[in-house]
């Protein structure tokens, strides 16, 4: 993987840390000044190839050189802000770049389709701000810079969400409800970090880590500890700090769902596993209380109750939208189990989660972009009217039940065998029963899709009519990763395994 | 040039790509059936090369999925062996599918042809798989193919079979076949299939082997040991040629082949014999039979009845895996060929007869012997055959099984054995007796039967009589995977 270093000129490969997150916010200055919606896509498109480009960059820079530390404005740590790039966060740069090209390319159709014209250019600005945050979050090496990065993507968020108001008024409520739980979460995490400064007298997160080893913890360490778990942790739809996520993700416009899916939650996740392990020590005590007893066992529950709650949605993107909180219960369980197995198996399960979301979400939006499809039961019959779009459908969620020839049975047998080797049958046993939930619920919308016929208008039955080719593209790139990393899952299990020991092998 | 290396991969790749011409051919039925039938010749042709080179265990590494995880075939005399049955009968079968989905008009009939193709491939993954994992995941396969077979009428009580069909067949192996697969990996390193068992070698305790060995009798559902066998009665909804190939033959046979597969080379006879849990499903496997046999005569549908006959006659098989002698693991290899060739039998004359007369039910059937004695002959064959009476074929598992049970020191099993064959003399030979002797009704025949349907059965109970007294090389074929394993785990025990 040597080449991958060297394929952007040295100049821009230097500054590779710190142009990832200040493209996008540029651009989405640009966007906004765009005279239409239509080039506004443009300068999003050109955004995310770029920050695409630069996040594989930077996997080869990290290959080679180990460690990436960028100093902002040529000021040295732990005074300046410091990006640092290491196997874990360039693994969710590169999800979070390359799933982002994908539904932007997918955002075409959909957005024009769902968002008035003369909103367009300014929604591109605000997908654009989300985007940067994102970036920005995972990049940082510093605890505030954190904060204020997790706020632009937050704030942009609400934006994004009620946007869908276009289509459905409601859109409006649920936005409201994440500002409100989302500013909760946002005040939580920096009165978090506010004690870790009180307590360490830095923000650099790797000086926060040798002081707080040094000095060793005490109750404002510990109170910094629950600040930040429940701040992330309800960022992250955490189980059960979820109830924000199901309204959100079914009135949020179809491109934004599709997007926020894939990539906002997991990088809340990130950010917690960066503060749990890199930050805080796991061999501390109460750190280590808290992977089995909140983390493993709150997954565990999330991974049961969600899954169940999700078979009776009668709302087709309610349902999925249960169902990923189901499966950050699975990478919480990874999480919990505090071995570098069971934490790069929760973070396979991580990537994989994105590949079949993006996919199942996208094709929801295809479903309504041509046929205004919401309710579990209109997906009646889109088998025979838009077949690629339900073939899509059915791989991204077959692999979502964990069925072999897709990635979901990857990432179940990596969990399975971790649980194993901590000795975890209880968890190998709810894994097993939720996936059965999963089969429950994902036969429900492959059998109206597939079995039922489709409704008749008039007294004539609905007509075929395949999805443009712009919706059709992403989301079968999507669906047919979910195959074909299981026949070539080597790159994505190295890639989780190279993050969890980048953040377990310091230790 | 001709390896069995190419061979094992032509093994799934002629139907595979049959499967392809089939579903081009679409609008040409002629066309479409020839491909059809030229891939069966051609796989039953490679199949019995790879029968021959079976001692030599050519392995073939499909894909490695990641560090220690591949999709492996290593042929051995037990897959062989499967691997020609279910090609064999699928020549008999095609034909005679032909026949019914012609003679009875059947919509749809690319999309049954192709997911066949897809069936069989699959079937012949599970039967070269060289480990657990790729057994597992054709095995997977074979399930979501034979969906849309199950459910080829589209009407809600097509759906409502194919809906339990999926969930009984997904939801075991998903919720217990599949944590097998892992621990086993946990265990012992790897899921290859090695002789005197992977999990006798690395010296797994009775009691984990216990809770693995349960897993896997009630995770592989395809074999539907009792309480797991309602998906196949409810998988009758299928059009015949279905039932009879994938519901005698492919899908049934793949679930206790994966049993004695798991029996033989994952556990191996001698950890088995210690292991506490054998016992107790020994005894599961002889409730099922019996009392399977018990509802089969409780139903007057032919097809049913046919179903939960199957239902008993494949817990024969688990039987022979659970006793752990290797005679009675000898006689449970054999019924998985023996039954094949009876059951597919009575079910293409069950189909011929519906085909003929467009009748389901045994009370309707009197005097239909008289129409159609070529039919009622050879079924009567297939039927005697299950019995278990010389000299049929089905008689061979039989006295294996029943010597088995006695070495093994089960001497009670041995009377649900000889229950069991009365049982099925109570419930398949009613139909010979009212074909034949009943006086018939009026106007029996709504037309006359095709020959595509009438002629299949009788090659097929032809067959039944040929296996009888092939019994010598069979025997010779397959008694040295279960000696020399026996032999094996022993030393590593």
């Amino acid at each position: 993987m040597q080449f991958l270093a060297d394929f952007l000129p040295a100049g821009v490969a230097m500054h590779a840390p710190a142009l990832i997150v200040v493209i996008p916010l540029i651009a989405a200055a640009l966007a906004a000044l765009m005279p239409n919606g239509r080039v506004a896509w443009i300068v999003a498109l050109l955004t995310s190839a770029a920050v695409a480009l630069l996040s594989l960059n930077l996997l080869g820079q990290v290959i080679s050189e180990g460690v990436v530390s960028y100093h902002m404005g040529g000021w040295a740590p732990p005074l300046g802000i410091e990006y640092r790039v290491d196997m874990l966060n360039v693994a969710l740069l590169l999800l979070v770049g390359f799933v982002g090209l994908l539904c932007v390319i997918y955002a075409l159709p959909s957005v024009g389709d769902e968002i008035a014209e003369n909103k367009q250019a300014l929604f591109y600005s605000a997908f654009l701000v989300c985007f940067a945050g994102l970036l920005g979050v995972t990049i940082t090496g510093d605890a505030f810079n954190v904060f204020v990065f997790l706020e632009i993507s937050s704030i942009s968020t609400y934006v994004l969400i009620a946007m869908g108001a276009g289509k459905d008024r409601r859109a409006l409520t649920a936005s409201y409800n994440y500002l409100i739980l989302g500013t909760i979460g946002a005040t939580f995490f920096v009165i978090g970090v506010g004690f870790l400064y009180m307590a360490t007298g830095t923000l650099n997160m790797a000086d926060m880590a040798a002081i707080l080893e040094a000095n060793g913890h005490n109750r404002v360490t510990q109170a910094a500890f629950a600040f930040i778990v429940v701040g992330l942790g309800l960022k992250a739809a955490m189980f059960p700090l979820h109830v924000w996520l199901p309204n959100a993700y079914a009135f949020a416009p179809n491109f934004v769902t599709a997007f926020l899916a894939s990539t906002a939650t997991k990088v809340a996740f990130y950010a917690l596993i960066r503060f749990l392990f890199s930050v805080f020590h796991p061999d501390v005590s109460f750190v280590e209380m808290s992977f089995v007893w909140l983390f493993a066992v709150v997954g565990t529950i999330a991974m049961v109750v969600a899954s169940l709650q999700a078979v009776f949605q009668t709302d087709a993107r309610r349902l999925l939208a249960y169902s990923s909180v189901a499966q950050v219960g699975y990478m919480m369980l990874g999480l919990g189990m505090g071995t570098a197995s069971g934490l790069s198996a929760g973070l396979l399960h991580l990537m994989n989660h994105a590949l079949m979301k993006g996919a199942l979400f996208m094709a929801l939006g295809a479903f309504a972009l041509n046929f205004g499809v919401r309710r579990v039961k209109d997906l009646a019959g889109m088998g025979k009217t838009m077949p690629a779009s339900a073939m899509a459908f059915t791989i991204a969620g077959l692999s979502l039940v964990g069925v072999p020839l897709t990635v979901g049975f990857t990432s179940k047998w990596y969990l399975v065998t971790a649980a194993l080797e901590r000795g975890w049958w209880w968890a190998v046993a709810a894994l097993m029963l939720s996936s059965l939930l999963a089969l429950a619920y994902v036969a429900r919308l492959l059998s109206a899709i597939w079995m039922d016929s489709p409704p008749s208008h008039h007294g004539e039955l609905m007509q075929r009519r395949l999805a443009p080719w712009m919706v059709l593209v992403p989301m079968s790139i999507l669906a047919l990763a979910n195959i074909y990393f299981f026949f070539h899952a080597d790159p994505l299990v190295w890639l989780a395994r190279a993050a969890a020991d980048a953040v377990m092998g310091g230790h | 040039m001709w390896t069995p290396e190419l061979s094992l991969a032509l093994a799934l790749a002629i139907p595979a790509i049959g499967g392809v011409f089939v579903a081009l051919l679409g609008s040409r039925p002629n066309l479409r059936e020839a491909a059809t039938l030229i891939a069966a010749v051609l796989l039953a042709f490679n199949v019995a090369y790879l029968v021959e080179v079976a001692q030599g265990h050519p392995t073939l590494n499909l894909a490695t999925l990641a560090p220690g995880l591949h999709l492996v075939f290593k042929l051995e005399p037990l897959g062989a062996i499967f691997a020609a049955v279910a090609s064999g009968l699928w020549i008999v079968n095609s034909l005679y599918s032909i026949g019914y989905m012609r003679g009875n008009n059947e919509k749809n009939q690319t999309r049954f042809y192709v997911c066949f193709c897809i069936a069989i491939a699959a079937a012949m993954g599970v039967a070269l798989s060289g480990n657990l994992l790729t057994m597992f995941l054709f095995y997977e396969v074979l399930t979501l193919s034979t969906y849309p077979l199950v459910t080829h009428k589209g009407d809600a009580k097509a759906k409502r079979g194919g809906a339990i069909y999926l969930s009984i067949l997904l939801g075991t192996s998903i919720g217990l076949l599949l944590p097998a697969v892992i621990a086993t990996h946990f265990l012992a390193g790897s899921t290859d299939f090695i002789a005197g068992g992977l999990l006798a070698v690395n010296e797994v305790t009775p009691a984990i082997a216990s809770i693995l060995l349960v897993l896997f009798a009630f995770g592989i559902g395809k074999a539907a040991l009792m309480p797991v066998h309602p998906w196949l009665p409810n998988a009758m909804v299928a059009p015949t040629p279905v039932s009879a190939l994938l519901h005698a033959v492919a899908v049934v046979k793949a679930g206790v082949f994966a049993m004695l597969k798991v029996g033989t080379y994952i556990f191996g006879p001698a950890l088995i014999a210690v292991t506490p849990a054998a016992d107790a499903l020994a005894w599961i496997a002889g409730i099922s039979i019996v009392l399977a046999s018990v509802v089969a005569m409780t139903k007057d549908n032919l097809k049913a009845r046919l179903a939960f006959s199957t239902v008993s006659q494949l817990s024969y098989v688990t039987l022979g895996v659970m006793l752990g002698s290797p005679l009675a693991m000898l006689g449970g290899a054999l019924q998985i060929v023996m039954h094949a060739w009876g059951k597919i039998t009575l079910f293409m004359s069950a189909g011929a007869i519906y085909t003929a007369t467009g009748k389901t039910e045994i009370s309707q059937m009197d005097g239909l012997g008289r129409y159609m004695p070529w039919l009622f002959i050879a079924y009567t064959v297939g039927a005697l055959s299950i019995i278990g009476l010389p000299p049929l074929g089905g008689a061979w598992p039989k006295l294996f099984l029943l010597q088995g049970a006695w070495d093994s020191g089960h001497g009670l099993l041995m009377v649900a054995l000889i229950a069991s064959s009365i049982l099925n003399v109570a419930y398949l030979l009613p139909l010979s007796a009212r074909g034949f002797f009943s006086p018939p009704e009026e106007a029996q025949l709504k037309k006359q039967p095709p020959i595509m349907v009438i002629l299949p059965p009788v090659i097929t109970a032809a067959g039944v009589v040929v296996l009888f007294f092939l019994i010598g090389p069979l025997r010779d074929y397959l008694a040295p995977v279960f000696l020399s394993s026996t032999l094996a785990a022993e030393a590593a025990l």
